[in-house]
């Protein structure tokens, strides 16, 4: 097997949660191949990530330069082209920037490109067997493909544990000069969501509302619930979709990542989107009418009810015990 | 600001509608049980070409639609040209047959090399959630990529300056140069709607059907290099332990559960 | 030669000239003015849609007697309507008068042929108690809009200045013409006193009495000047309150006799797209729906003219009441100016202008949305002016435009894929009778199995899906059932009945709906249909064409309970207060208000109470079908309202009859947070839980 690259994203000096499940997700392809991890940026925040994911893969490549100060896709790609051996595995994370590299580095290449594998079955030969989902994760597919020539693959987060391996992997400086060339496409700024009046991220207790909750008039009820519980409100895409919240309450991969210690997940059907954005391992209560939405596989405890009738109920509760407490 | 008018190509597919649809296999287990599906365009795409549409009505152009598939594929290019699009191809032959997302990408490639088009649109992802034929096709082009597109916007003659959403809800600006290739993501505007009547108004007009003869494609370039081996419905995993009882009954349980995990202040 | 007690009008002299010249000279610059202006205003019904109102004869000849004549919907407002009912009632009277006048002015001592002996006798004391009664009521009514303003009366800020100067104005006019009236009459009665010479007889408080005798004492020449003063002051005021008429809202006193003769006779219905074009020919029409003002027909002009601008229709619109962008008395005023505007009387000849889009002009988007079709508008206009069609055309427009809500969009979309605006498979509609508990007592006939009955119950979408509408599916059957009738449903043939779709405006997707669903009825064979759905109802009874006899349920019970075929026992649950809320399209559309209210008077014991919004004044629980998706902009929901009405009633349970009050209604508890305090229930399931099997 030849080189298992993994091209890693970071931000303020730390990698992406994903670097150490694309470990995992490497060694799954092959063990014995060596893992190396592929770095752009520039500056002592390159560095110190370097040296973090030392300490997990063989070997790092970092590659420094100004033009690389944001990751830049259009940019990175021909670097990549011109520095990985040929027949090279290259998995990367499936997000955003994932979906901007990758399948453009697959052609590039000239190698098959495997995106959003949920799960690596086995290698038998040459042939990589894995699983993908499709229609929305309504049903599962196995997939397979030639790997002799090599492969990029991109993976779901959270679908591979974090390696807890502990090593001292070699930092190589694959500094190139890159030409001052006007790329065809430069960033300009970053715009970060309008801040809220309140942020999720540092909460501990949230009240979650999904489609469930049906029109805007019965957020109330969840502001209610929340109230009573010292919690704050947060939803799924839809409700910012349709303007009744503002984005700064969204709770998934292209909303907040939060990390509470209970999370209730109101009317919510559980994608997994939203479900990404939740880390930490809460305590998640799941409320919805329909027993078979996929929140209550991911939850830990499940109430099967109309939460425009629950919640009320709940809420009540909830003010009786605190007032008998005081 | 000269503003030239723009060829504008929007790359559609006909996908079943997953939200009331109840994904089941077939008897034989090789494929979905197709029956009772509902068809339509793929949402994504809807919204690439509302905004194709959009931003032909402000600078002048042509928006064409194009897809591949079967005949009842058509009916997707005939709703958007009742949106409003100028002109549909339509992408057929047997050689088509089981292209995988690299072998849809080469037969776009010779679509785009037969056209004149500043700027190509396809949605983030269809139904079979890959989001990977906008990437190939700009890298076979060369042509600049970005792909969760949220905002476009013309910059200059030959310039757009777009937004992409990032995680967290970060809008990424950047300026990328045409010709180039954009994946759409949904609510970058308010696709019109398109009744009936409309529909009806189409439902005569010519679809030119290019073959792989037409494109001069050597079949041997669309081998595909991944194959999707069956269909399973994902089994359920270690679900969540359901209260059951009367509600009060539930409520008390829950409460105590709240406590115990430091959900109640 | 007739001696009279003062030189007449028609024998004066003016400035040199005799004075009949004025008096034939004000009156033929007045016609000419006026026919000018009513050419003018007939410009834009010139270009008009075609509308075709010449049918039923005889049906609209007693609409004008019934609204017209007798002001049959005055008193719906007491005191403004007897106000308008003397006003209008002098004014009929008075017309025989004031051309008397206009002819006196060049024709000394004219009188009308036949009026010469009795009858002329006991018209003299008929006017003369009329022109007081009416300048009583200008003067009440001044001060009623000048001083006390009501309140449906008031103009939003946005919808510009207030109205109350023209009110005023005209009430002058009116009280101008009394008291000149008066005082031409009182000093020739004076005069002729005076004289010795014999007068007509004046009635005591009339103004020509207190005029007698207030210038009783002038001198001759103060007489002979207040008489041809008083004259030509009626004269000038009469002929210049006659061309103001076509300016403003009094246009409707010209205009409300052809109105009313051409008003709607039928309820519920919505007209064609287009008069005179086929459903097949629609296809090939460029434009379809109301987009520029030209597109409305004639009698929508015409309703635009006549409006009144008294706030009824406003007043009881539910969509007005919570706070949407939507009043019907503006949307008729908004395009009353636009006529005015484009078709402007001055200066002479002066061009029209081009019809610009209505949608983003004068009207929003979310106004034309916000209608829930309830009726109550036009129910209430005294004037026979419509508002349903109007709204659907404009919808029509919109949806041709492409220009539709994201959260129409969806349901309209799942109606054309799945015929169900939320998107369930078709092979479930008939679910709701499979379900194990109920399936083991009761098998439920269907079309897909091949069964077949003589009566049909649709089900429609709702009932058919939700959850909880699904138990009105199965308490109908139990009702069927114990009434002893073999009955079938379509089950997956079915498709929605299109009723909101095609008051949405996607007229092509309702008649693909109707055309199925009628197929599918007339295969089945069955003779009869009966359905819980009053918007089903209304459907199958006005929108479809050649169908068996279509009953709603609550006619059913009765029939089935007043012959004994359906028994049910006395009320089960104790201390209830039950108020019924009547559905819109069950009663207003339709006139089914009493059935319910028999079958619930039917269970012993039941106690019920009126709402005071209640029968043709109902108020609309916010909306069925597609009206359910749409986001509008509020500040409170119907359904809210609707239930504090029954609250203030006394009742703590609300009795429907359509399974969109119910979900509304149930809705609106939740949100009021009056759970503890009231409850609803569907007819159908009330009767049902106490059927004596």
């Amino acid at each position: 097997m030849a080189h298992i690259f993994a091209y890693i994203v970071h931000e303020a000096g730390k990698a992406d949660d994903t670097a150490l499940e694309l470990y995992t997700a490497a060694k799954k392809i092959d063990a014995s191949a060596p893992v190396i991890a592929i770095i752009t940026g520039q500056g002592e925040e390159l560095n110190t990530v370097a040296s973090e994911l030392a300490c997990v893969y063989d070997e790092v490549w970092k590659y420094a330069d100004g033009q690389l100060s944001h990751p830049n896709a259009e940019t990175i790609r021909p670097l990549l082209v011109s520095s990985i051996p040929a027949d090279s595995v290259v998995l990367m994370a499936h997000n955003t920037f994932g979906m901007d590299l990758a399948p453009g580095l697959s052609i590039k290449l000239d190698e098959p490109f495997l995106p959003d594998v949920t799960e690596i079955k086995n290698l038998e030969g040459h042939i990589l067997k894995v699983i993908r989902q499709e229609l929305g994760g309504q049903v599962g597919t196995h997939v397979e493909a030639d790997i002799s020539g090599g492969l990029v693959i991109t993976t779901r987060a959270g679908s591979f544990a974090p390696t807890d391996t502990n090593t001292t992997g070699k930092i190589i400086d694959k500094s190139q000069k890159i030409e001052t060339q006007i790329s065809k496409r430069r960033f300009i700024k970053m715009i970060a969501p309008e801040v809220g009046d309140v942020d999720i991220t540092k909460e501990n207790v949230l009240v979650s509302i999904g489609r469930g909750i049906e029109d805007e008039d019965n957020i109330e009820i969840a502001q209610e619930l929340a109230d009573a519980m010292g919690a704050v409100v947060s939803c799924s895409r839809p409700i910012v979709d349709a303007k009744w919240l503002g984005n700064s309450r969204q709770v998934g991969t292209s909303g907040k990542t939060v990390k509470p210690k209970v999370y209730l997940a109101c009317g919510i059907s559980g994608s997994f989107q939203h479900m990404g954005g939740i880390k930490g391992s809460p305590f998640i209560v799941a409320i919805n009418k329909n027993p078979n939405a996929p929140i209550f596989q991911m939850a830990d405890v499940g109430i099967k009810a109309d939460i425009l009738d629950f919640l009320p109920k709940l809420t009540e509760a909830i003010t009786e015990t605190n007032k008998s407490s005081r | 600001m000269r503003e030239k008018i723009m060829e504008i190509l929007v790359c559609i597919k006909r996908v079943p509608d997953t939200a009331e649809n109840e994904i089941e296999l077939n008897s034989t287990g090789n494929d979905l049980n197709r029956e009772d599906l509902v068809y339509s365009i793929n949402d994504w795409d809807n919204y690439a070409v509302e905004e194709a549409i959009q931003i032909v009505d402000r600078v002048g152009g042509n928006v064409t639609v194009v897809t591949l598939g079967d005949e009842e594929s058509k009916e997707v290019l005939r709703r958007e040209l009742a949106m409003g699009a100028n002109n549909a191809l339509f992408l057929s032959d047997d050689a088509f047959g089981r292209l995988d997302g690299r072998g849809v990408a080469t037969v776009l490639e010779k679509v785009v090399k037969k056209g004149n088009y500043d700027l190509i649109l396809t949605g983030v992802q269809a139904d079979d959630g890959a989001s990977q034929i906008g990437g190939m096709l700009a890298a076979m082009l060369d042509y600049p990529y970005a792909s969760v597109v949220n905002s476009i916007a013309i910059k200059e003659d030959k310039v757009l300056e777009i937004s992409r959403e990032t995680e967290g809800g970060n809008l990424e600006i950047s300026q990328i140069n045409m010709p180039c290739v954009l994946s759409i993501q949904t609510g970058i505007n308010e696709p019109r709607y398109v009744g009936i009547r409309g529909i009806r108004k189409v439902a005569s007009v010519e679809i030119p059907t290019l073959t792989t003869d037409d494109l001069g494609l050597d079949t041997l370039a669309l081998k595909p290099r991944t194959t999707r081996l069956d269909y399973f419905v994902p089994e359920l995993g270690e679900s969540a332990e359901m209260l059951q009882g009367s509600t009060e009954e539930i409520i008390t349980t829950l409460i105590g559960m709240l406590k115990a995990k430091g959900g109640l202040k | 030669m007739i001696e009279t007690a003062l030189i007449s009008p028609a024998k004066a002299w003016f400035l040199f000239l005799p004075a009949w010249f004025f008096s034939l000279l004000i009156p033929v610059v007045g016609m000419t003015v006026f026919t000018y202006l009513i050419i003018r205003r007939l410009a834009p019904l010139m270009r008009a849609a075609p509308d075709h109102r010449f049918d039923r004869i005889p049906e609209r000849i007693f609409q004008v007697l019934k609204i017209w004549l007798a002001q049959w919907r005055h008193p719906r407002y007491l005191f403004a309507g007897v106000l308008h009912i003397v006003m209008f009632a002098g004014f009929l009277c008075l017309l025989i008068r004031s051309t008397q006048m206009v002819i006196l002015g060049f024709a000394e001592g004219f009188v009308f042929p036949g009026f010469h002996g009795v009858i002329g006798d006991v018209y003299n004391i008929l006017r003369q108690i009329m022109a007081m009664a009416v300048l009583i009521v200008a003067v009440v009514a001044m001060i009623r809009r000048g001083i006390f303003k009501p309140a449906r009366y008031a103009v939003p800020e946005r919808y510009g200045k207030d109205h109350t100067a023209e009110a005023v104005f005209v009430l002058s006019l009116i009280s101008i013409l009394m008291l000149s009236e008066g005082l031409f009459d009182g000093s020739l009665a004076a005069a002729a006193a005076q004289q010795g010479m014999q007068a007509a007889p004046l009635v005591p408080g009339s103004l020509s009495w207190i005029f007698r005798y207030l210038f009783g004492n002038a001198s001759p020449k103060t007489l002979q000047a207040i008489h041809l003063l008083a004259y030509y002051t009626h004269d000038l005021t009469f002929f210049s309150f006659l061309c103001f008429l076509p300016l403003g809202k009094h246009f409707h006193v010209v205009t409300s006799l052809f109105n009313v003769f051409f008003m709607r006779l039928q309820k519920g219905n919505i007209k064609p797209v287009r008069y005179g074009v086929s459903d097949e020919k629609l296809d090939d029409l460029n434009s379809v729906g109301v987009k520029k003002l030209e597109d409305f027909t004639w009698k929508h002009m015409l309703d635009f003219y006549t409006c009144a601008d008294c706030g009824r229709c406003a007043d009881n619109c539910p969509a007005n009441a919570v706070g949407r962008p939507l009043s019907p008395r503006f949307l008729t005023i908004k395009a009353r100016d636009l006529m005015f505007k484009n078709y402007p009387v001055y200066p002479l000849n002066a061009p029209i202008k081009p019809g610009e889009a209505l949608i983003g002009g004068i009207y929003t988007e979310d106004e034309i949305w916000s209608c829930t079709t309830c009726g109550a508008c036009e129910q209430e206009c005294p004037l026979g002016i419509e508002y349903i069609d109007k709204i659907v055309d404009l919808r029509r427009g919109m949806i041709d435009d492409g220009n539709v809500p994201q959260s129409l969009q969806k349901p309209l979309k799942a109606l054309e894929k799945r015929g169900n605006p939320w998107g369930k498979m078709e092979k479930k509609r008939g679910d709701w009778s499979k379900e194990k508990e109920f399936a083991a007592k009761y098998t439920v006939k269907s079309m897909e199995d091949g069964d077949t009955a003589d009566t049909l119950y649709f089900v429609d979408s709702i009932t058919s899906y939700d959850d909880r509408m699904q138990s009105i599916a199965q308490a109908a059957t139990k009702v069927l059932v114990a009434s002893g009738i073999d009955f079938m449903i379509l089950g997956k043939n079915e498709k929605d009945s299109g009723h909101e779709v095609r008051r949405f405006g996607e007229e092509m997707l309702f008649q693909d709906l109707r055309d199925h669903n009628t197929e599918m009825i007339k295969e089945s064979g069955a003779k009869h249909i009966v359905t819980t759905d009053p918007h089903a109802y209304n459907a199958l009874c006005k929108d479809y064409n050649k169908l068996p006899p279509v009953e709603h349920i609550s006619q059913l019970i009765v029939r089935r309970i007043q012959d004994g075929h359906l028994r049910l026992s006395p009320i089960k649950t104790e201390g209830k207060v039950y108020t019924y809320h009547d559905p819109c399209y069950l009663g207003r559309h339709n006139d089914i208000y009493e059935e319910p209210r028999m079958a619930l008077d039917a269970i012993k014991g039941l106690k019920r109470v009126e709402m005071t919004r209640s029968r043709d004044r109902s108020f609309c629980c916010g909306g069925g079908g597609l009206m359910l998706f749409y986001e509008p902009q509020e500040d409170k929901r119907m359904g809210v309202v609707r239930v504090e009405m029954a609250a203030e009633a006394g009742a703590n349970v609300i009795v429907t009859a359509c399974p969109f009050c119910l979900i509304n209604i149930e809705d609106a508890i939740k949100v009021a947070g009056m759970e503890n305090k009231m409850e609803v229930v569907d007819l159908t399931e009330l009767i049902a839980r106490h059927i004596v099997e």
